[in-house]
């Protein structure tokens, strides 16, 4: 019997367990998974003095709304989230970035993200949660990971283990920004498409199409023309690529992406990018914009400092 | 024998090893794949061998493309003898049930059933790699009267076991998922087990598999 447990009352439109994913499975089909925004995820963590590769709860667009019961716990949430709390009477406005503490018969709910995609709901302890190969990510197409892989649902129950004993309060002062010019790495097949097409694709904006989702994110605007071969030898994929079928449109890999494709690879986006690029919205404009290995090398360095000396500060 | 070791964005090589598709260009993708795994190279994340192509993605944050492509450069290869290759036997039904695609594949082929369940069973299968979906295996090669496309439209819905085949090649669905291949029969066994920590898979890459038919009857009272 657990004491200690979240009622999920409304689950939200896509709302898993994840962490930082699973690695050496690519070759028998088992994509990485794991948090789409790797950063947002650390701090939400630290916030409630997790260790950096706890569980959390990933939502997108709308949350989860959750019931408490149990012992007082820290939680806190992180993204560009707009959320309330309600403790007995009162009806708290939430703030990211802040961790504070439920009580028993508290409830918390989630609204919605405001200008991006996911945000993070961290607890404070150690949630009850199925790992598979090392992680607890849920992937929902194969029904891996956490949850029997997949998704949350309506009256299930999180199960915490074991509650962080320091209720004392930290925050962070961070403000998410809105990525624009999304860096790229040329890609293998880029000389498949015409003088033209290379032009579109560095030069004209695009908008992400509403088909987005965990495994990839659809862009829509000027066909880029291929003038060798829609379709290659079926070769692995990796986060990031950014994919050109027949029809002209990129499509970029993202966390749950199949571990195999036939598609022509235009670029790849930096790794230095990524977090940034899957906060954004379907009908956001962007435009990819080239740089090479080594400033993409030294682009991930000071992103990775960054993202350091944030959790530091908590 | 890699041709080309590229970067493929910040943070993987692409080691090329030449156009053709064939069983000799995929071993060595295999023997390469193999002696990295078993050195467990730091950084590494994850290896991805298809027929031509072995992708290595790394952890950017412990190593880099420079450094990686010197150590994957002065690799020891481990010897081919030494790479364990099992010969696998699946069994399969081509009830009606089951064999969704067979009048289709009658039709593209212009050969009758009896002949391309001949040319199906009991002859050695290549596994050139795992993916797509969990422990699909990619089997090769059909033969050159035996090589159909994918189904115009695809399927929403492919069941759990299904065989299929497109092209010079035949997959396993490891578990429902939409698909295009063309359904010749079902397997009665798990081809890929999520409930197990190693190997949930049960081909891997260079293994052998022969088809074996089995009727209605074995297939609903089969037991692994």
């Amino acid at each position: 019997m657990n004491k200690n447990y979240f009622e999920v009352i409304r689950p939200g439109i896509n709302t898993t367990f994840q962490d930082q994913g699973r690695k050496s499975l690519y070759h028998i089909g088992i994509p990485f998974s794991g948090v789409m925004d790797n950063r947002n995820f650390l701090i939400a963590n630290k916030l409630v003095g997790n260790e950096f590769n706890f569980p959390v709860i990933e939502f997108a667009y709308q949350g989860p709304q959750l019931k408490y019961f149990g012992d007082k716990i820290n939680i806190s949430i992180t993204g560009d989230v707009k959320f309330v709390l309600k403790k007995s009477k009162d009806v708290i406005d939430g703030t990211c970035y802040k961790s504070f503490t439920l009580e028993n018969g508290d409830e918390l709910d989630i609204i919605s993200t405001n200008k991006s995609v996911y945000g993070y709901l961290a607890i404070g302890g150690e949630l009850d949660v199925k790992y598979q190969w090392s992680s607890c990510s849920t992937n929902t197409k194969a029904n891996i990971g956490a949850n029997d892989g997949k998704k949350l649902a309506i009256n299930q129950k999180i199960n915490i283990l074991k509650i962080n004993e320091n209720l004392s309060h930290k925050n962070l002062n961070y403000v998410n920004t809105k990525i624009e010019n999304i860096r790229v790495i040329k890609g293998t097949n880029f000389d498949y498409f015409s003088e033209n097409g290379k032009d579109i694709f560095f030069k004209k904006e695009f908008i992400v199409s509403k088909l987005s989702d965990r495994m990839g994110m659809r862009l829509e605007g000027p066909e880029i023309e291929n003038i060798v071969d829609t379709n290659i030898k079926s070769e692995g994929l990796i986060k990031g690529v950014i994919q050109v079928p027949a029809d002209g449109n990129p499509i970029i890999m993202l966390s749950d992406h199949g571990t195999i494709g036939g598609y022509p690879k235009i670029g790849v986006v930096i790794s230095a990018d990524y977090d940034k690029l899957v906060q954004l919205t379907p009908g956001s404009k962007v435009k990819f914009k080239e740089v090479d290995l080594s400033s993409a090398e030294n682009l991930f360095r000071l992103y990775d400092l960054e993202t350091q000396n944030l959790i530091s500060q908590i | 024998m890699i041709k080309n070791i590229s970067n493929l964005g910040d943070a993987a090589l692409y080691c090329d090893f030449g156009k053709d598709v064939n069983k000799d260009t995929n071993t060595k993708v295999i023997r390469y794949f193999k002696s990295i795994q078993k050195k467990n190279i730091l950084g590494i994340n994850n290896l991805t061998p298809s027929y031509n192509k072995l992708i290595v993605s790394f952890d950017l944050k412990i190593t880099n493309f420079k450094t990686l492509k010197k150590e994957i450069e002065n690799l020891d290869l481990i010897n081919s003898e030494t790479i364990s290759n099992k010969r696998i036997e699946i069994p399969v039904c081509c009830d009606e049930q089951f064999s969704l695609d067979i009048k289709r594949l009658e039709e593209k082929l212009k050969i009758g059933r009896e002949k391309i369940y001949e040319n199906f069973f009991n002859r050695d299968f290549f596994c050139y790699m795992t993916g797509f979906i969990a422990g699909m295996p990619f089997l090769g090669d059909l033969d050159k009267n035996m090589r159909a496309k994918r189904l115009e439209t695809p399927r929403v819905k492919v069941p759990k076991g299904s065989v299929g085949l497109t092209e010079q090649f035949a997959n396993i669905y490891t578990f429902e998922s939409p698909g295009g291949w063309n359904i010749i029969g079902n397997t009665p066994i798990d081809i890929f087990d999520s409930s197990k920590e190693f190997n949930p898979n049960l081909i891997n890459p260079g293994d052998l598999i022969i088809f074996k038919s089995i009727n209605k009857d074995q297939f609903l009272n089969y037991n692994e």
